[in-house]
């Protein structure tokens, strides 16, 4: 029996032409889960852009997330990956770089993920300024596991456990970072797209803990929730509301309801991670006797 | 694009063109590389991808200005500019009567 094809069209392209971002995909496994208009894909974009031009050797570099949507960037991105349980891409990614330290380990995951399941993971990383780069999606709710309110929720925001509004103030999440001690914050929202680029190229070069959140489009579960439109709906309102003010004091940053989103770098320091100072203090307590773990790992790799 | 003088750096300048690649089985119909190509060269067509989508149709070729908007934007690595070889960039100002 022969089934017709839905729609007209039939000139279907056999293979499609390579995209400039291949290199850095796993293209057996796209199209992705991700719905339409859902903007965690142009932040996989945007990463994949700043790696390339960060020159950083694509077999030193890897990417660590947990659950949720933006988790499966892990899967998508042709690096070291591992997709670790729910809001534990933190301390997995301490690990990998405190067992290799040459690698460049970037944590990918969102913000249900990291500030609230992972919320205690994230903030003693920030103390500890881990040698982490943290790419924070912010679509201000949980999306994956269905619409749940997410420590990022904005005030009076509906989600699926609060369909009268939520009344628990949400994380500013640069200013958490930031007081816990992050080297480098900066917020953009997936419109930024030329801006989010650059600054996560310059965060690949910096050391220490650094947070980039950028917000994203949910259309699915947010919007839908939130009778906001679709994907292109978020970026025309980001469009016209987001402000940029580098430097500004990260104890406003507070994102209310449908109100103006400030972006921008707003702490960019320079001070020993968490390695330098054990290597340091360590050097000092024990002498001869202490080991600093060699660039390419322990005893499996010497 | 037509002068009213020649530019005295003519000869040595070269604007950027670009050609623009629709992977259009990839795409979801999100409608972002539409509404900010800066230079309006993309439009939703009206035809169906092959997962039920409207992908996006080139309107004014010879427009794109290679700026890599749409390729940084689409959520699904479903569209890209390619930079238009220069030889191809004189034929088309000769068959549209340019400098
Ligand atoms: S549920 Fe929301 S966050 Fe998840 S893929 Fe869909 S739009 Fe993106
Ligand atoms: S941005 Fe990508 S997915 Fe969205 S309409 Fe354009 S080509 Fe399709």
């Amino acid at each position: 029996m022969s089934v017709a094809k839905v729609g007209t069209r039939t000139d279907f392209p056999a293979e499609p032409p390579e995209h400039p971002t291949a290199p850095y995909l796993r293209m057996e496994r796209i199209p992705h889960v991700w719905c339409p208009g859902c903007g965690i894909g142009t932040v996989v974009q945007c990463y994949a852009t700043a790696l390339g031009r960060s020159g950083v050797d694509l077999d030193k570099a890897s990417v660590v997330s947990g659950i949720g949507c933006s988790g499966r960037a892990a899967g998508y991105l042709k690096l070291d990956g591992f997709h670790t349980t729910h809001g534990r891409a933190i301390p997995f990614a301490t690990g990998l770089k405190l067992g290799r330290p040459e690698l460049q380990v970037t944590v990918f995951s969102g913000d249900g993920d990291l500030t609230g399941i992972g919320g205690n993971h994230f903030i003693h990383a920030a103390r500890r300024n881990m040698d982490l780069l943290v790419i924070l999606i912010n679509n201000f709710i949980y999306g994956m596991t269905g619409g749940q309110n997410a420590p990022t929720t904005p005030l009076s925001a509906r989600s699926s456990t609060m369909p009268f509004g939520n009344f628990e103030p949400p994380f500013n999440v640069p200013h958490l970072a930031a007081s816990s001690g992050a080297a480098y914050v900066a917020r953009w929202t997936c419109l930024h797209i030329r801006r989010l680029t650059w600054t996560l190229e310059e965060a690949i070069q910096r050391r220490g803990f650094r947070l980039v959140e950028v917000i994203a489009p949910c259309p699915t579960l947010y919007s839908r929730l939130n009778k906001l439109g679709t994907g292109l709906d978020g970026m025309s309102f980001y469009h016209d509301n987001a402000v940029i003010r580098h430097g500004a004091d990260t104890r406003e940053l507070a994102i209310d309801f449908q109100k103006g989103i400030v972006c921008g770098k707003f702490v960019d320091e320079e001070k020993p991670t968490f390695s330098e100072l054990m290597d340091e203090h360590y050097g000092r307590v024990l002498g001869e006797k202490y080991v600093p773990m060699p660039a390419s790992g322990g005893w499996q790799h010497g | 694009m037509q002068y009213w003088r020649t530019p005295l750096d003519a000869a040595r300048m070269t604007g950027a063109h670009g050609d623009v690649v629709i992977i259009a089985d990839r795409c979801k119909g999100c409608g972002f590389c539409v509404e900010y190509c800066p230079l309006d060269v993309l439009v939703m067509s009206r035809e169906f991808n092959r997962k039920g989508y409207h992908p996006p149709a080139v309107v004014k070729s010879g427009g794109c200005v290679n700026c890599n908007l749409c390729e940084m934007i689409c959520p699904e690595f479903a569209i890209f500019s390619v930079a238009r070889p220069p030889e191809a960039e004189l034929q088309r100002a000769a068959a549209e009567g340019g400098p």
